[in-house]
C-alpha cells in the first residue's frame, strides 16, 4: 500500500480521469461509445499512435525530441512495401527491412545529437527533410509497388487471438519492452539520468553519447514500425501518411505526464495520453463536427488538460 | 578584448548567415538563364520575404529561449482573414489590413499569455494553439478562395523606381520599425537576459514577463504581416495544413542558419532574415541548374543538414569534455 502511494503520479491519474470523463461525455451522446466493439476498434486505431509515441517518449525523456517522425514513418511504410515485391524472401524481410530503414535514420539523428552536439530539434528536422527528399525521388521517378504484402496486412488487421486485433498485440509487446527497458535495466536508469542532467550522468560513468545514440535509433525504429503497421492497415503506403502523427505523438506523451524537459514520466501515462488523443479524435468525428471545429476543440482540450496538471514551477532563483 | 572585436564576436552568427546567403545568391544569379535582372530579383524577394517575416518572429521568441510552433498556422489564419477583409473601398481595405495585423498580434499575445501565466512549456502550448488557429482559418476558408484589393497587392509586390522590389523595402521598413527599437529598448535587453538565464534575470529584477509577452506578440504580428503578403502574392486565401507546418519548420531552420542560438540569449532577427533568404535561395538553386524538380526536396534537405552540421565544429575545439553538455 505504501509502495503504491509512493509511486502514485498525480499527472497519470489525472490523465486517466480525463479519459473516463471523455468516455462519459461520449456515452451521453451515444451508448455505442461504451460497447466492447467500439472500444476494441479504438484500441486498434490507437496502437499505431501508441507504437510511434513509444520511441517519441524515450527521446522526450532524454530532454530531446524526434521531429523526424513523419517521414521516418513514411520511409518504414514505403520500404516495407517495396521489399515485399521481391518474391518470397522479400515478403519475409518486408517488416524487418522497413524497421531497419527507420533505425538507420534514427542512428543518423543520434549521431548528430550525441556526437556532433547539434540540438535534436534541428538534426531531426534536417534528417526529416532528407528522408522526404529520398522518398519523393523514389516514388516520383517511377511508380513503385506501394501496396502492403498480405503478411503485413495480417500483422495490422488480422486476429491471432480472437477478439484482439494483432496491431494491439504489437503495441502491447512494444509497450512491455519499453516498460522493461525503463524500469528494469541500467539503460533505462541512464535515460532518466541523462534527462535530468547529462553532465551528472556522464560524471557518474554513463556513456551518455552511446545511450543517446541508441535511444534515437529505437525512436526511428518504432516510428518506422508504426509506418509498416499503418501501411498494412490502409493496405498501401502514401507520401503524406506520416504528417498526421507528429503532433499527436508529442501531445500524447506530454498529456501522459512526461516532462517535455526530460527526466520525468512513465509509460503508463503515455498509454493514457495515446488513448486520450485517439478517443478525442474519434468522438469529435462521430459527433460529425466539421473539420474546423474539430481542430479548435482538439487544441482547446489539450491546453485545458495541460493547465490542469502540466504547469511548470514558478520562476525562482 | 577591444570593442570592435567584441562587437564582431557578437555579430558572428549574423555575418555567417549573410555570407552563406551572399554565396548562394551569386551562384544563383550567375547560373540563372535570364541572368541578373530586376525581374529575377523581384520574384526571388517576393518568395523570400514571406519566410523572412516568419523567421524574424521566430527569432524573437527563440531569443527568450521559447519557441513558437504556431507561426505557420497564424500565417495561414491571417492569409484566410486577409482574403476576406482586404477588399472594397479604400477605407475598408485600410481597415482590413489593420484588422489582419491585429489578428496576428492577438494570436501571438494569446500564445504569450498561455506560456507566461499558464506556465506551460512553449513547445506543447503552441502546438495546441496552432491547431486552434488552423481551425479558425478553416472556418473562414473551408475551400480556397476569396480575393484581395489588387491595386494595393500589385503596389506592394511590384518594384519601386523600376528596380527595387517593394517587398524588400517593406521588409527593411519592418526591421527599422520593429526590430531596431526592440533591440535598443529595455524590453529587448530583458528578452536577451531571459534567454541567457531566466533565474539570473529574475534575481536582477529584469521584467521577464513583459519581455516574453512582447516577443510572442511581435512574433504573431510578424506572422500576420507574412500572411498579408501571402494574400497579396496569391490573391486568394487557403487554409493549407501542409503549407502551414512546412513554414513553421522552415522558420526554425532559417533561425538556425541565421546564427540564433536555440537555447536562447544569442543571435539577432537580422541574422534570421538572412537565414531565411539563404534557405529560400538554396531551394531555388536547383532550378537554375536545370535538374529534375524531383531532386529539389532531397537537395534542400542535404544542404540544410550540411549547414546545421557546420555548427558541430565547435565541439572539436572543446578542451574540457564536460563542455559538451553545457
Amino acid at each position: 500500500m505504501f509502495n503504491f502511494a509512493r509511486r502514485f503520479d498525480p499527472a497519470v491519474a489525472t490523465a486517466f480521469v480525463c479519459l473516463f470523463v471523455l468516455l462519459l461525455v461520449g456515452s451521453l451522446y451515444s451508448s455505442n461509445f461504451l460497447s466492447l466493439e467500439y472500444l476494441v476498434q479504438q484500441l486498434k486505431v490507437a496502437s499505431f499512435l501508441g507504437v510511434a509515441a513509444s520511441g517519441m517518449m524515450l527521446t522526450i525523456l532524454l530532454g530531446q525530441i524526434d521531429l523526424s517522425l513523419p517521414w521516418t514513418l513514411t520511409v518504414g511504410a514505403m520500404m516495407s512495401c517495396a521489399m515485399a515485391s521481391f518474391g518470397l524472401g522479400g515478403e519475409i524481410f518486408a517488416v524487418p527491412f522497413g524497421v531497419l530503414c527507420g533505425v538507420a535514420i534514427g542512428v543518423a539523428n543520434g549521431f548528430g545529437v550525441a556526437y556532433l552536439r547539434i540540438p535534436a530539434m534541428i538534426v531531426t528536422l534536417a534528417t526529416n527533410s532528407v528522408a522526404q527528399g529520398c522518398m519523393v525521388l523514389y516514388s516520383g521517378g517511377y511508380s513503385p509497388r506501394d501496396f502492403a504484402s498480405p503478411a503485413v496486412r495480417y500483422l495490422a488487421t488480422g486476429f491471432a487471438i480472437p477478439g484482439l486485433p494483432n496491431a494491439v498485440i504489437c503495441w502491447a509487446v512494444i509497450g512491455a519492452a519499453t516498460i522493461f527497458l525503463l524500469k528494469r535495466t541500467t539503460f533505462g536508469r541512464a535515460i532518466y539520468g541523462i534527462g535530468n542532467r547529462e553532465r551528472v550522468a556522464y560524471l557518474s560513468g554513463v556513456n551518455t553519447r552511446r545511450v543517446v545514440l541508441a535511444v534515437f535509433a529505437v525512436s526511428g525504429g518504432t516510428a518506422a514500425f508504426a509506418g509498416v503497421l499503418l501501411a498494412g492497415y490502409a493496405s498501401k503506403a502514401a507520401q503524406s501518411m506520416g504528417d498526421a502523427y507528429l503532433l499527436p505523438a508529442i501531445a500524447a506523451v506530454v498529456l501522459g505526464g512526461t516532462s517535455i524537459l526530460g527526466g520525468r514520466g512513465s509509460y503508463l501515462g503515455t498509454v493514457a495520453g495515446v488513448m486520450l488523443i485517439t478517443l478525442l479524435q474519434s468522438i469529435l468525428s462521430v459527433m460529425q463536427i466539421p473539420e474546423y471545429g474539430r481542430q479548435i476543440v482538439y487544441g482547446v482540450v489539450i491546453i485545458g488538460m495541460l493547465l490542469l496538471y502540466g504547469r511548470g514551477p514558478r520562476t525562482r532563483a | 578584448m577591444k570593442d570592435w572585436r567584441y562587437w564582431l564576436a557578437e555579430q558572428r552568427g549574423t555575418a555567417t548567415a549573410f555570407a552563406i546567403f551572399a554565396v548562394m545568391f551569386v551562384v544563383y544569379n550567375v547560373n540563372h538563364p535570364a541572368g541578373f535582372s530586376a525581374n529575377v530579383i523581384q520574384t526571388m524577394s517576393n518568395k523570400a520575404v514571406l519566410l523572412a517575416f516568419l523567421a524574424m518572429g521566430q527569432a524573437l521568441v527563440i531569443i527568450t529561449s521559447g519557441i513558437d510552433l504556431s507561426v505557420g498556422m497564424v500565417f495561414m489564419l491571417t492569409n484566410c482573414l486577409a482574403s476576406a477583409v482586404v477588399v472594397g473601398s479604400p477605407v475598408q481595405v485600410a481597415f482590413g489590413i489593420v484588422a489582419t495585423l491585429a489578428a496576428g498580434a492577438a494570436c501571438g499575445a494569446l500564445n504569450g499569455a498561455i506560456v507566461i501565466f499558464g506556465r506551460l512549456q512553449p513547445i506543447v502550448a503552441t502546438i495546441a494553439t496552432g491547431a486552434v488557429y488552423y481551425g479558425l482559418a478553416l472556418a473562414i476558408r473551408p475551400t480556397p478562395g476569396g480575393g484581395v484589393d489588387e491595386t494595393v497587392a500589385d503596389a506592394l509586390t511590384g518594384r519601386m523606381f523600376g528596380v527595387v522590389p517593394t517587398s524588400l523595402v517593406v521588409l527593411a521598413a519592418v526591421v527599422l520599425v520593429v526590430w531596431v527599437p526592440f533591440r535598443r529598448s529595455a524590453t529587448g535587453r530583458a528578452a536577451y537576459a531571459t534567454g541567457s538565464s531566466e533565474a539570473a534575470a529574475y534575481m536582477s529584477g529584469v521584467p521577464i514577463r513583459r519581455a516574453k509577452f512582447v516577443a510572442y506578440t511581435t512574433a504573431g504580428l510578424l506572422a500576420g504581416i507574412g500572411g498579408l503578403f501571402l494574400t497579396f502574392f496569391t490573391y486568394t486565401g487557403e487554409a493549407a495544413y501542409a503549407s502551414g507546418s512546412a513554414y513553421t519548420l522552415f522558420s526554425i531552420a532559417s533561425v538556425v542558419l541565421g546564427g540564433v542560438s536555440l537555447v536562447g540569449g544569442r543571435g539577432s532577427a537580422v541574422g534570421a532574415i538572412f537565414g531565411a533568404l539563404a534557405f529560400r535561395t538554396i531551394g531555388d538553386l536547383l532550378f537554375v541548374f536545370d535538374l529534375d524538380p524531383l531532386w529539389q526536396p532531397l537537395f534542400q534537405g542535404v544542404v540544410l543538414l550540411m549547414a546545421v552540421s557546420l555548427g558541430a565544429f565547435g565541439t572539436l575545439r572543446v578542451r574540457n569534455r564536460l563542455d559538451w553538455f553545457a
